[in-house]
């Protein structure tokens, strides 16, 4: 048995987790109609290759990866593309963001898939696999996997399994660890082959009983080596850094990453979407989402990316009384602008909005320094003080108190007796900091460009000048030579041919 | 008595011959307070401060020729980061002077004729162009300070303030409306 760590802080909010077990994953109808953005995930958007009035195929590759950080984006289901422009998405901004607009033929008509097995290639060629899949983080950052398992000079131990899901309301982990634990364990396997790492640990937290049983169960079946570890359940125990420091007792360093200290980790959902890509050659096209909160049927739905919201929510059946939709869970999670927004590879859960489930949030009060956010803050920050200095714009002093060690989790605004919004301040604090050292890198840029000016001027004015020079003195000396040859012509009636070439084109 | 005259008489010639040394050794070029005071100016050369650069600004503040309320680009907050580097109270923008929206030059390239005036007078070299070819802004490289606009002979720039994208977005500060319960 594995010793087990705690971490600093945490909170213990309801769960409201059995309602959306009860029943299996279930799959929803072809959508009318599906949005599918060229950003779903953390680096760069990807390039459109596809054109309005194209036909594409089940899996067809719609988005090319740009740079190093990127992933590629498919056609969820076979059908036309309508359009290729901005469409509103879910992000807090209700900014809209360039979409593929795909209306589906009905048929689901899959394009040539590639099935591998995984020990017949490199670990080079299934990063290149698993990066044309468009595999990114579905835990909820979408980081490309690829470059997760790209190490460069570290060497990783330990693979990690993040089965811990310890937001309130969301269970599509759970489910597919219910139901689909052969394929995770088979994709972990994978992966450590990849990472070249020793051993494999699963952390699942102690309220998903169903879900260790079937994880133990595929362990058997499998006989692939992997240490089911049962953790405590606490908010925010799946968060990375957690999540590791309760399994291994190793603290991730500020500012550096997990494979610095020998840990990789993934989510269950990126390692079974990993294995699907290269044993079945399916590309991340659907993801499970838990529909939840103020509707009929609460239940994880297995649903084609870019499917609108309003589409998956009404397979549930919304109540009435219903104001709106979160993407995320209740801490971390967005209330979307619009709901007929596409979910994308981030989207685990969908709560619909009801005054009865979230109710009007009390207005802020003054702080009043209790500290009881710095007795919950699972990255031991003082948050009272971050609060402090983004509120009076002291973004400097923010950053000295290690602001972006924050991952905004919410322990601290969920246990402030003020009602403060804490992450909101922390989130504007960080987007302020971030736009002003990107204009100090333009400043610097513009200067470097103004002095070279200067200094090209200053040198095409002395190379002028030089020039000129030349050119004067070229013109004195022909004609002192021409006044020398005058005096000898006297004597000597001969051209000085040596003058004659001394002389500059321009006089000639 | 003496010995102890001569002694520290001795101290003090080493010791100010080392000090006289090092003066000359490791003098500073320039004045190190311009380039603290152009660190903190946002480098846009645009001369709306009547200087014709940041750096003559800078050299102008340092010199105590110029108040730190002249510069509309940085804002109120490039005030404040002057008014701190310089350990000076603040002071608000006066007159004609005031901060506006950060935007970035346009060319109509329809209109344009191609007679590298505009080239001519940006300070950072951010638009392309030759005599008789048509002009472009470098959209990444401008730096908004509208010196092309005045020497165009047919008109065709315009300032285009930034538009907010989803990659340029920001989170606001937080402001919540007080809601009564009926």
């Amino acid at each position: 048995m594995r010793t087990l760590y705690k971490f600093h802080g945490g909170v213990h909010p309801p769960s409201h987790k059995a309602q959306s077990t009860q029943a299996g994953i279930a799959q929803i109808p072809l959508p009318t109609r599906l949005v599918i953005p060229f950003q779903q995930h953390a680096g760069e958007a990807a390039k459109p290759i596809v054109q309005s009035g194209q036909h594409v195929l089940k899996g067809q590759l719609i988005g090319i990866p740009q740079g190093f950080i990127s992933g590629a984006i498919h056609a969820s289901t076979s059908g036309t593309i309508a359009a290729i422009d901005a469409q509103p998405v879910a992000h807090p901004s209700g900014l809209p963001d360039i979409c593929a607009t795909l209306i589906p033929d009905g048929k689901d008509e899959w394009v040539k898939r590639e099935s591998a097995n995984y020990t017949g290639l490199s670990p080079e060629e299934l990063r290149e696999k698993l990066r044309m899949a468009g595999v990114v983080g579905l835990g909820g950052a979408v980081f490309p996997s690829e470059v997760k398992l790209k190490l460069g000079q570290y060497k990783v131990k330990t693979l990690i399994l993040n089965g811990a899901e310890c937001e309130p309301y969301i269970t599509c982990d759970d489910m597919l660890m219910r139901e689909r634990a052969e394929e995770i364990l088979s994709g972990a396997e994978m992966l450590r082959y990849i990472l070249g790492a020793q051993e494999i640990v699963i952390g699942i937290e102690d309220n998903k009983s169903e879900a260790i049983n079937a994880i133990n169960q595929a362990v058997n079946i499998t006989g692939i080596k992997c240490e089911v570890a049962v953790i405590p359940t606490i908010y925010p125990g799946g968060g990375v850094k957690q999540l590791i420091h309760v399994l291994t007792g190793l603290e991730v360093p500020s500012g550096k990453l997990p494979a610095e200290i020998g840990v990789q980790c993934f989510n269950v959902a990126t390692v079974y979407s990993a294995w699907r890509a290269i044993n079945h050659g399916e590309p991340l096209l659907s993801r499970i989402v838990t529909i939840t909160g103020n509707v009929r049927y609460p239940q994880n739905y297995q649903v084609l990316i870019g499917t609108p919201v309003n589409e998956v929510v009404a397979a549930a059946e919304v109540l009435s009384g219903t104001l709106g939709y979160i993407m995320g869970g209740p801490m971390m999670g967005l209330r979307l602008p619009y709901d007929t927004v596409p979910l994308v590879k981030a989207s685990n859960c969908i709560i619909a909005v009801s005054k009865k489930i979230f109710p009007v949030a009390s207005p802020a009060m003054p702080c009043i320094r209790c500290t009881r956010c710095v007795e919950v803050c699972p990255v031991n920050l003082q948050p009272q003080d971050l609060y402090w200095f983004a509120k009076s714009r002291e973004f400097g002093k923010a950053q000295s108190f290690s602001l972006f060690d924050c991952i905004e989790c919410g322990a601290c605004s969920y246990v402030c007796p003020s009602h403060i919004p804490l992450v909101q301040y922390y989130r504007f604090a960080k987007s302020e900091i971030k736009v002003r050292s990107q204009e100090k890198l333009n400043a610097d840029k513009a200067r470097e460009r103004h002095e070279f000016r200067e200094y090209r001027i200053e040198r095409e004015k002395t190379e002028k000048a030089e020039k000129l020079a030349a050119k004067e003195k070229a013109v004195l000396e022909a004609k002192e030579r021409a006044a020398k040859a005058n005096e000898s012509t006297a004597v000597q009636p001969e051209v000085n041919p040596v003058a004659e070439a001394a002389l500059p084109k321009e006089l000639t | 008595m003496l010995s102890a005259l001569l002694v520290m008489a001795g101290v003090a010639i080493v010791l100010g011959a080392i000090l006289g040394y090092s003066a000359i050794k490791f003098r500073v070029e320039g004045n190190p307070l311009v380039e603290k005071i152009d660190a903190v100016l946002p480098q846009t050369q645009c001369g709306q401060c009547g200087f014709p650069g940041c750096k003559p600004y800078a050299t102008a503040i340092a010199e105590g020729a110029a108040e730190i309320n002249k510069c509309p680009p940085g804002g109120e907050e490039g005030i404040q980061k002057l008014a701190d580097l310089l350990g000076v109270d603040p002071i608000p923008f006066g007159g004609d002077t005031q901060p506006k929206e950060k935007s970035v030059a346009f060319i109509d390239e329809n209109t344009c004729i191609g007679c590298t005036l505009c080239i001519q007078a940006c300070p950072v070299d951010a638009i392309t162009g030759a005599a008789k070819q048509m002009h472009t802004v470098i959209k990444a490289e401008c730096t908004g300070c509208e010196l092309c606009v005045a020497p165009c002979p047919v008109d065709c720039i315009s300032m285009l303030p930034i538009e907010e994208n989803i990659g340029r977005w920001t989170w606001k500060y937080p402001q919540f409306a007080m809601v009564v319960e009926q």
